[in-house]
């Protein structure tokens, strides 16, 4: 059983969703990315998804778009983020979360490689649809990483499919037609989206995409294995992580998220 | 030759569909509704019949006299800058706002770099009553302030974009967004031959026009074909549709001039052909300007137009195939083909098509060779610009 696999097994005997935390790599700068994931376990973060700063961020919304500039902006690299978290030690698991081009421009072997030396279990490639995805799947099972693939309301019943044949560790549910983003309410088309997945496949599936509050989690919990939070955990670390109660007030927010996903 | 997508979109190896899965079913629905209209007779008709009479098609075959004097070439032009609106890019936009129409979509969207291709999509939006938004990078806003305001004249809104280098590859990624919000009522008119699956191959169709009208006049007028077929490529748009004629005729020298900027060796251009290697951007698997690690690469070209680090798809196919050549022309020398072609000729072109121009300068034809060069587009956008580059 891969270490994602264990985590919702653990979670569901305790009768607890996951919580998922997204953060992009080199934003606060890469060198505090060890501390950040302290942090993050400590509120009670499940897993964390890891992001890699790419060029061209189509599927982001503004929040994340930021931060992933003001990364590339301080330098970081494929490399450097791949080096930085082969430093750290998670108690948790960790998703890498980027786009195709790197991933392709490494290698489907080398990148997979990397990636599970440096202590990932599992990546997010936001841009590889399912019929694309294949020889990437290959090579990251190879390396014993997990494929996280994502599906959307305006997904047909036939590609859905398609994705769930694909996906291990657990499908990314898109909330809502659209980008991410805090300050949306969470999306009533979840539920409808979410029971089209559980009638199809066995793995886990988690609610990401305009998830920021612990309303929003609860919600989205009551239906889901799990919630992802992003563009909120992104603004506040760069609002406040270098601030003097910066730390001890996210801790204490994440705990709150955390809390409204015990059932 | 390959010159139609397999199933899974590409062109050899080029091409697919490399987006988020929310956007997937939009692709889908919007690869089977164009197939369903590009064979349906009435669709066809429609679109004759408004590129005859609104865009003023078909479009001239001019003789160059002056400039073949010049170069000791035979050349010729393929007038693409009396389009209405100016430039080629209104035949891709008329096709697919009537796409849009038939599909029951009320909102268009747009990117845009020289502002020709979001001039182009406000008209016929204002033409069909559709609502317009255009995404356009701030820096091209700055360069193309009068296409800024003809949109705005026309009822479009224009959003400029802040994000990234803040031109065409940032205006796409805006609109990618927008599209992913709004895919319900939202139809995206991508300008030029690039994205994934349908885009290359329907706008490449949309575009075919050029290359057709081109040979079957060309013909008429010399009994012969050219020997070598010119046009400018930054996505590729004009290129391919005056290209795709030609494809079969293997003695038809097809020659794509990409923006060489400062220089090729100095990295500072925009010509992923020439310079770049394959990756994927926007959607597409195609030739793109990148990094060591995939990161895509600011460009830099006096050209707006042509100031985009990837290509359509196709034009990858058609240089790894060998059936087209592409090489580049430096800003210098496209503003000196601009002064040229306006001196020599009466025709102002646009800083892109100056590219195509420039290359008859370049060594590439034997003496004598018959050449004929697809001005993609007008000057008239370029004036404030040029009057400041060029002390006249």
């Amino acid at each position: 059983m891969s270490r994602i696999a264990s985590t919702f097994a653990a979670l569901r005997a305790r009768n607890e969703r996951a919580l998922v935390l997204y953060v992009t790599a080199g934003d606060p700068e890469l060198a505090e990315l060890p501390a950040i994931v302290d942090a993050l376990v400590e509120g009670g973060a499940d897993l964390i998804e890891i992001g890699l700063p790419f060029s061209d961020p189509i599927a982001d919304g503004p929040t994340i778009q930021a931060g992933t500039q003001r990364a590339l902006d301080r330098g970081v690299t494929p490399t450097s983020v791949l080096r930085t978290v082969g430093s750290l030690r998670s108690a948790v698991p960790l998703v890498l979360m980027g786009y195709y081009n790197p991933v392709l421009r490494f290698g489907h072997d080398a990148f997979a490689k990397s990636v599970a030396d440096a202590g990932f279990d599992a990546t997010i490639v936001t841009d590889l649809t399912a019929e694309e995805a294949d020889d990437w799947l290959r090579a990251s099972r190879a390396n014993g990483l997990d494929n996280v693939l994502l599906a959307a309301p305006t997904s047909t019943d036939a590609r859905l499919d398609e994705v769930c044949r694909r996906a291990t560790g657990f499908v990314y549910a898109v909330s809502r037609t659209g980008v991410t983003g805090a300050g949306q309410e969470a999306p009533i088309e979840v539920q409808f989206l979410v029971r089209r997945l559980k009638a199809r496949t066995q793995t886990p599936v988690c609610v990401g995409f305009g998830v920021s509050t612990p309303e929003h989690v609860r919600m989205v919990c009551e239906v889901a294995d799990g919630a992802v939070v992003g563009s909120w955990l992104v603004r506040a670390l760069a609002e406040s992580w270098y601030g003097g109660a910066g730390r001890a007030d996210l801790v204490r927010r994440i705990r709150d998220l955390k809390d409204a996903t015990r059932g | 030759m390959v010159t139609s997508p397999d199933a899974r979109g590409r062109f050899g190896a080029f091409g697919g569909r490399y987006v988020p899965e929310t956007l997937v079913p939009a692709l889908d629905e919007l690869r089977d509704e164009f197939e369903r209209a590009w064979a349906d007779r009435d669709f066809r008709a429609e679109f004759e019949r408004l590129s005859r009479e609104y865009v003023g098609r078909p479009t001239p075959v001019t003789e160059a006299r002056r400039l073949s004097e010049d170069t000791g070439l035979h050349v010729s032009i393929k007038r693409e800058d009396l389009c209405h609106t100016g430039a080629h890019k209104i035949n891709n936009a008329l096709g697919q706002a009537l796409l849009a129409r038939r599909m029951g979509k009320r909102r268009i969207i747009a990117e845009t770099g020289a502002g020709q291709h979001g001039v182009a999509t406000a008209t016929v939006c204002a033409l069909f009553g559709l609502r317009c938004v255009v995404y356009m990078g701030v820096e091209d806003c700055e360069r193309q302030k009068i296409n800024v305001f003809r949109m705005k004249l026309l009822g479009a809104e224009v959003v400029p974009v802040e994000s990234g280098t803040k031109t065409l590859k940032d205006a796409l990624n805006e609109a990618m967004r927008d599209w992913v919000t709004n895919v319900g009522d939202t139809h995206y008119i991508i300008g030029t031959a690039a994205g994934p699956h349908p885009y290359p191959y329907m706008v490449r169709e949309l575009q075919s026009v050029i290359g057709i009208e081109a040979r079957s006049q060309y013909l008429e007028r010399y009994g012969r074909l050219p020997d070598a077929c010119v046009a400018c490529v930054g996505g590729g748009s004009n290129a391919i549709g005056f290209f795709h004629a030609f494809v079969p005729d293997s003695g038809v020298r097809l020659v794509g001039i990409e923006a060489g900027g400062d220089g090729i060796e100095t990295g500072r251009h925009a010509a992923p052909l020439t310079a770049g290697s394959p990756g994927v951007l926007h959607g597409s698997y195609s030739y793109l300007m990148q990094d060591e690690f995939g990161q895509v690469l600011g460009t830099h070209s006096v050209s707006a137009g042509l100031d985009y680090p990837g290509v359509g798809a196709e034009h990858s196919f058609l240089k790894d195939s060998g059936r087209a050549e592409y090489t580049s022309v430096t800003d210098a020398e496209a503003l000196d083909a601009f002064r040229w072609v306006a001196q020599c000729e009466g025709l102002i072109p646009a800083f892109e098509s100056a590219h195509a121009l420039a290359a008859l300068r370049k060594g590439l034809f034997e003496p004598g060779e018959h050449v004929l060069v697809n001005l993609s587009g007008r000057g008239d956008k370029d004036m404030e610009t040029a009057s400041r580059i060029l002390h006249l």
